[in-house]
């Protein structure tokens, strides 16, 4: 069953200058378009990856599930309810309680004035529900002690501090965890930690994820399906064993060619040519062509439509199983 | 390990004996550098990995003479080409910085002058250190420019620091810490801000410029896969002191310390599929409430009662060193 089905979401931000400046300076209006077209569903109690480089749209994505960007274009659906349905306030209403989120810094995402437990309580507190003891019990569920609660976040260190982001967005009993890089402001055991506590998390609950990384190891770690994103584009989408074992896209081939591994000693790099375009100014056609080693005309002029190859889909002209 | 065994004989570039870095409290003195010793073999690239407050970034800084006050020097013994480094008044110390000491750092934004273009920036470094002409500093400029794979140099001679994207900021910053040619190259975390894929472009060039000019490299991380990659020999920091040491392959693929094998055990790797992560449970314990004994041993599983009492020791043999009372593999 699909908890969340996304179809042709696009996200087009408007960088230009100030009007008086484009006025003065003559300057036309500028576009980002960050996220452009992007489909996919993810099936409850999965985990769904979005991996890419800076730029490429996946937080923007995440963002817009939770409702703190709305789309420029497409649709979101959850839970069959529309995000952009007003016309259904009540079950648009009970949605936001089915949807949280993790965000990466656990230094900026906790107000340091408040307590661990206005924090947590938060997203109840809001909704004029009745507390009782949730608070002790989602410390206690993340690995933390009850009394933590009336201490301060900088009482904290880094990790434990993420384990108080994890159990608040817990603790209005969510379907849907978005979580936004969670661990790549953590140090490596910490990382693991944090990683073991939210797949326990997601088997005891049920919980379905939106797991957002730029780190391909964790996304194998974590993800069923993955979906590979590069300036906004869906390139490549396949299950986790598949997108590692035979990679279709070339784009994913260089990813995981250049992730540095901890078993390649002395190992010489073959570093990828080229780098992020300018996301104001896309690559006609195919956005990758510019650094493909398999391009040819066809990819300076057309965009490839993903297509649907065995169990994966791929957008590129020359992608075979 | 015959490369090792022949390549000790060398003179070390440099050799850190026992570096103590202290930073004075109102509560007491704390040590974020404690007893540290390592060398540098020409050529070589010494890892120092560690997670955040190990004291790895507080040893490359002492090392090129940029502690920040109050932080400052208690002990030991720095030497550089058999000169001895650590107590040089500062002017003396701004010449060989940049000279013999090359610096890059982790964000490449703030390690440039924004309001310079990159050529001056470059040519007033080279005429800084050598003794060329304005003309012969601007050739060298471009052709360090060049090197280090920027398109259409002479043009980019003008261009200013916010013009360039990360990975070229980047290669920039290590065109003005090679452009002096110095023999000791500090790199600290020069890839933490960047994308993989500019991330293998930026180590490999690293790797092949220090490969070409014979200079050695420290290279600061806390990224064991870059660890792996790129360097020769590692030393893993824990709480301000080097619990191991040695041959990267043998560090990494047989971790003698338990803090060493729990680092390892933890990252993940995209080759192949973990069930469940290895976790160290806890975090590191703040400078000012070290434990006594090992500073690990709250953390440790291995650990004995003499850990939590008596200070660590240094247990050396022909392939590394290991700061543990009861080290993985018995040394014999």
């Amino acid at each position: 069953m699909n908890l969340v089905s996304v179809e042709k979401l696009t996200k087009i931000f408007d960088v230009s200058k100030p009007w008086l400046n484009r006025f003065f300076e003559r300057l036309p209006k500028r576009k980002l378009t960050a996220v452009s077209e992007v489909s996919f569903e993810i099936i409850a109690g999965s985990t769904y990856a979005l991996v890419g480089e800076s730029g490429s749209g996946k937080s923007t994505i995440g963002k817009m599930l939770v409702g703190l960007l709305t789309p420029t274009s497409g649709t979101i659906t959850i839970e069959g309810v529309r995000l952009d349905d007003h016309g259904d306030k009540r079950s648009l209403d009970k949605l936001r309680q089915d949807v949280q989120m993790i965000f990466q810094d656990p230094y900026a995402s906790l107000n340091p004035r408040w307590r661990v437990r206005n924090i947590i309580a938060e997203p109840i507190v809001a909704r004029k529900d009745p507390i009782g003891d949730i608070v002790e019990r989602q410390l206690v569920q993340v690995g933390l002690a009850p009394e933590d609660a009336s201490k301060f976040p900088h009482e904290f260190s880094g990790g434990q501090r993420q384990r108080i982001g994890v159990a608040r967005a817990l603790s209005s009993g969510p379907k849907l965890i978005v979580c936004d890089e969670p661990t790549s402001a953590l140090d490596v055991s910490v990382q693991a930690q944090v990683l073991n506590l939210m797949s326990d998390l997601r088997n005891d609950l049920g919980l379905t994820y939106l797991f957002i990384s730029h780190d391909l190891a964790v996304v194998r770690h974590m993800a069923n399906r993955i979906g590979v994103l590069y300036l906004g584009k869906l390139m490549e989408e396949a299950n986790t064993s598949d997108l590692f074992n035979s990679p279709l896209h070339p784009y994913t081939r260089m990813l995981l060619a250049a992730a540095p591994r901890i078993d390649r000693f002395g190992h010489k790099i073959e570093p990828p040519a080229g780098e992020i375009p300018d996301p104001i100014n896309p690559p006609s056609g195919c956005v990758f062509h510019p650094r493909c080693p398999l391009a040819t005309e066809i990819c300076k002029t057309n965009r490839p439509e993903l297509r649907l190859l065995d169990h994966t889909r791929v957008a590129c002209h020359h992608a075979q199983v | 390990m015959t490369k090792t065994a022949t390549v000790i004989e060398e003179t070390p570039v440099l050799c850190v004996d026992n570096l103590l870095v202290e930073i004075p409290t109102r509560y007491g003195s704390l040590y974020p550098v404690n007893k540290v010793s390592f060398s540098i073999i020409p050529g070589e690239i010494l890892g120092l990995v560690g997670e955040s407050g190990a004291g790895k970034s507080m040893t490359g800084n002492a090392i090129s003479g940029l502690l920040d006050r109050p932080a400052r020097i208690a002990g030991g013994k720095i030497e550089l080409n058999g000169r001895q480094i650590d107590n040089l008044p500062t002017n003396e110390m701004r010449r060989i910085r940049g000279r013999e000491i090359g610096m890059i750092f982790q964000d490449p934004l703030t390690s440039l002058n924004p309001l310079l273009q990159i050529g001056e920036q470059l040519v007033e470094t080279i005429r800084e250190h050598l003794p060329v002409s304005r003309s012969e500093a601007l050739k060298r400029a471009i052709r360090g420019l060049e090197e280090v794979g920027i398109p259409a140099a002479t043009e980019r001679m003008n261009a200013y620091p916010h013009e360039f994207s990360g990975g070229m900021r980047q290669r920039v910053v290590i065109a003005l810490a090679l452009c002096a040619e110095p023999q000791l190259i500090i790199a600290d975390e020069p890839t933490t801000a960047l994308d993989v894929s500019v991330q293998a472009q930026i180590i490999s060039l690293l790797k092949r410029l220090c490969f070409e000019r014979g200079a050695s490299v420290i290279l600061v991380t806390h990224d064991m896969g870059v660890i792996a990659e790129t360097a020769d020999r590692v030393a893993v920091m824990y709480a301000g002191q080097v619990v191991e040491s040695g041959a990267v392959r043998d560090v990494l693929s047989a971790p003698r310390h338990p803090y060493a094998q729990g680092l390892t055990g933890s990252v993940l790797t995209a080759t192949r599929a973990t069930v469940r992560l290895h976790q160290i449970p806890g975090s590191m314990p703040r400078l000012d409430k070290l434990p006594i004994g090992c500073a690990f041993h709250p953390r440790c599983s291995r650990s004995l009662d003499k850990c939590r009492s008596t200070p660590i020791p240094t247990l050396a043999d022909g392939n590394g060193r290991v700061a543990c009372w009861n080290p993985m593999e018995q040394i014999q």
